[in-house]
């Protein structure tokens, strides 16, 4: 790996086109949208939008036309995403379904998996969540415990899942779990990944509230959960290949930077058009620090567009991201007089409240900075 | 014609401006055979038109040239020259040959056509041939080539990698040409030029850190492991990859999309982002290498050293932001995320 990989890379035209119509659309749909909700970036659910913006075709804009999709370019797809996330609309329904599970399905699923899965999701209307970390699997995802044992109808399934964003809201989890022995199959081996059907019987999800109070992420338990032969996506003992395939999408996209622009965009407000010396050097250090960032996020989206695996380019676009949206409003709280506040108060003190309290998770959903930073090194062949 | 350069480039640069060559230069001896080599292999002229022997490469080419002129701290004012002959054409003046540079700290005013004052801070300008600066003028600016020679008393001065920053004192001097500053530029463009070939000159110094600190933590065993094997080691190179492929891409952005006129909004950023990179790219390198990298016979410091320097010259990074902020700030909330998907050829100009 090298930095060689961040080549300059220009939106092509056709996919540039898009920006007009989508913030047209944007502007009228979020009309007196309030600036806290806004904040709430890609965690802001709400289905109604996403059936909406399925109606547009702007989800699953990359698949096949056959199954729903719009067989656009990934730069098609990136313009529509980091207009969704600028403007703070409420993506969260469809968001891990647009951005992961719809690829794997396309890349690891049979024909029938592909068929029946697909096309609802380009239509905004299923939704699915992630099932990888476990109470003593964080960070060490290869020593989850959760099982899947074959039986004659099928599979079934035990174990416990934590952290799930969204799994109270989602028709379908894609869960990683052991289907072979440990000792047998090596470190990385015997795991497998599994579409399981939270409506299904022994599946039980329990909201966990943030320090903030609100409910997004959950536990998932899971007790002899009966799984057709179909639920299984991809091969038996090859999902630690597909995660590590899933989380290069998971890692790869403008939502890994802009987590905290809502906040950007209350303090201008605030500071108005004659800033202090101190406030002009500090907007304009995050103005440039945003427009490297977004360079190297659209050389990312170039890898793609060439087919590249772009994993370790996507890594540190993530961490330096991460540094980035929690940065923001510790530099942003010293920058206007204005103290954070949950109920009442100004658009910038209720988004900064907001913030300060999400921002300590960005560094851990989707990986965490020592681990980014491992596969990073890993990368320039230190380990 | 990129790849050329770059081929090209590359080759000269390691077989002549080798540490121990960039070290002698360091002392006061004007490189010569560099300069030579340059100028036989059209580098100097690069973006000068093909009458005059150049290859009219645009800035987006340029790029590779700069970016190698910083990973090889290659110790002469190639960059400098590119710039002053670009301008020179911009005014219709047109490119010239020899050893050129460019001053934009100046005292100098004009009366009935001669130039007094000072020239400071001026890159190599105890060697140069030639001069190019933005003189105020009574119309407006004006465009000014001058010759060192005309000086009347040269204050030799060195930056903080030993490179020399000079101060030319004229007095009733004639200058070699002088016309109006052309509309549409920016009495400070030689201020955003400096500010665009300093970012890649960092990028490249960056590049070079980054290739010496990861081979030096493979060699270096302590604790009978190399210390690329420790954990703390890896995070500190991977910061310094992250930040020097974040110094790369926002150097290169702010050539590609200078090729019809200076891309200023993209030069802030590069500058900013480039010149903090510098900040922590420096730290990173110094704390890996231990006790042997700030040695003098070592060469990290070759690096280290300019990085200091060019992350102050031409603007630093506060200098850059500030404008930047305050464009940003005069757009508005609603205007602020226009800004940062604004198509290159319709930028925001920054300036004071
Ligand atoms: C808001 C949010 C949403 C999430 N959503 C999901 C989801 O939808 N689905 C899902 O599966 N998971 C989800 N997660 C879980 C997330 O993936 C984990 O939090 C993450 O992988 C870290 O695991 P952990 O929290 O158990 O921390 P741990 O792994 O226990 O780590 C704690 C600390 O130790 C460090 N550490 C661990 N191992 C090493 C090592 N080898 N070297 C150096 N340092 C190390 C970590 O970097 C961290 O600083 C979510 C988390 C959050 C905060």
């Amino acid at each position: 790996m090298s930095i060689s990989q961040f080549k300059y890379s220009i939106i092509p035209e056709e996919a540039e086109a898009l920006r007009r119509e989508v913030r047209a659309f944007l502007a009228e749909a979020l009309k007196g949208y309030p600036a806290v909700k806004r904040a709430y970036s890609w965690m802001g659910f709400d289905a109604q939008f996403s059936r909406l913006l399925g109606s547009r075709g702007w989800l699953g804009m990359a698949l096949p036309k056959q199954y729903g999709g719009g067989e656009a370019s990934p730069f098609a797809r990136y313009v529509i995403i980091e207009e969704l996330l600028a403007a703070g609309a409420p993506v969260s329904a469809h968001w891990i379904a647009d951005r992961q599970s719809a690829p794997l399905i396309l890349r690891f699923g049979t024909e029938a998996q592909r068929e029946k899965y697909l096309p609802p999701i380009c239509r905004g209307e299923s939704y699915f969540c992630i099932g990888m970390s476990e109470p003593n699997s964080g960070s060490d995802l290869a020593s989850i415990t959760s099982n899947a044992q074959k039986t004659e109808a099928g599979w079934l399934l035990n174990g416990q899942k934590v952290w799930t964003t969204n799994a109270q809201h989602s028709h379908y989890m894609i869960a990683l779990v052991r289907t072979g022995d440990k000792e047998e199959s090596g470190r990385h081996g015997g795991m497998s990944q599994f579409i399981i059907d939270l409506s299904l019987p022994g599946v039980t999800i329990r909201p966990i509230a943030d320090l903030s109070g609100n409910e997004h992420f959950n536990e998932v338990f899971l007790d002899n959960v009966q799984l057709d032969n179909d639920a299984l996506i991809g091969a038996e003992g090859n999902g630690w290949g597909q995660v590590t395939a899933e989380l290069a999408f998971e890692r790869s996209g403008p939502e890994r930077f802009l987590s905290s622009i809502a906040l950007i965009h209350t303090a201008i407000a605030a500071i108005g058009k004659q800033p202090d010396a101190l406030q002009a050097r500090d907007i304009g250090r995050i103005t440039a620090r945003l427009v490297t960032l977004r360079n190297m996020s659209l050389a990312v989206t170039q890898q793609l567009s060439e087919g590249q695996n772009p994993a370790w380019a996507a890594s540190c676009v993530k961490d330096l991201g991460n540094v980035f949206e929690q940065d923001l409003p510790e530099i942003l709280q010293l920058l206007v007089e204005d103290q954070p506040q949950v109920g009442g108060g100004s658009d910038h003190a209720q988004v900064l409240a907001y913030l300060t309290q999400m921002a300590p998770s960005f560094s851990l959903r989707g990986g965490t900075r020592e681990i980014l930073r491992g596969i990073i090194a890993r990368g320039l062949g230190l380990r | 014609m990129r790849e050329l350069f770059e081929s090209t480039i590359e080759r000269l640069l390691s077989d002549i401006a080798t540490p121990e060559y960039v070290r002698a230069a360091e002392q006061n001896v004007w490189p010569a055979d560099l300069w030579r080599a340059l100028e036989e292999n059209g580098i100097t002229l690069a973006g000068a038109p093909e009458e005059v022997g150049g290859s009219e490469a645009s800035w987006a080419d340029l790029f590779v040239i700069v970016r190698a002129a910083g990973q090889h701290a290659a110790p002469v004012p190639l960059v400098e020259m590119l710039l002053g002959n670009w301008l020179l054409e911009q005014c219709g003046i047109g490119s010239r040959s020899g050893i050129l540079t460019v001053a934009t700290d100046s005292t100098l005013t004009c009366s009935a056509g001669a130039l007094s004052g000072e020239l400071r801070y001026v890159p190599w300008g105890r060697n140069a041939e030639l001069v190019v600066t933005v003189v105020t003028s009574d119309e407006g600016y004006d465009v000014v080539l001058l010759e060192p020679a005309a000086a009347e008393r040269i204050v030799e001065g060195v930056n903080v990698a030993g490179e020399p920053r000079d101060i030319l004192h004229f007095s009733a001097a004639l200058p070699l040409a002088s016309v109006p500053l052309p509309a549409g530029l920016s009495p400070s463009v030689l201020l955003a030029g400096g500010a665009m070939l300093r970012s890649a000159q960092i990028a490249g110094a960056l590049t070079a850190i980054m290739t010496l600190t990861s081979a030096y933590a493979g060699e270096r065993k302590q604790f009978g492991r190399p210390i690329s094997a420790f954990q703390a080691i890896q995070q500190q190179l991977a910061v310094l990859a992250e930040q020097t492929a974040a110094a790369n891409i926002a150097a290169e952005a702010a050539f590609a999309q200078s090729d019809t006129a200076l891309a200023t909004f993209s030069i802030a950023a590069a500058k900013v982002s480039t010149s903090d990179a510098a900040s922590q790219a420096t730290s990173i390198g110094h704390s890996v290498h231990g006790a042997i990298g700030f040695t003098r016979e070592y060469s990290l410091h070759l690096l280290t050293r300019r990085l200091w320097a060019w992350r102050s010259e031409f603007g630093s990074s506060t200098y850059w932001s500030k404008l930047l902020g305050e464009a940003v700030c005069n757009a508005g909330a609603e205007g602020f995320w226009p800004l940062i998907t604004q198509s290159h050829n319709e930028q925001l100009p920054i300036s004071e």
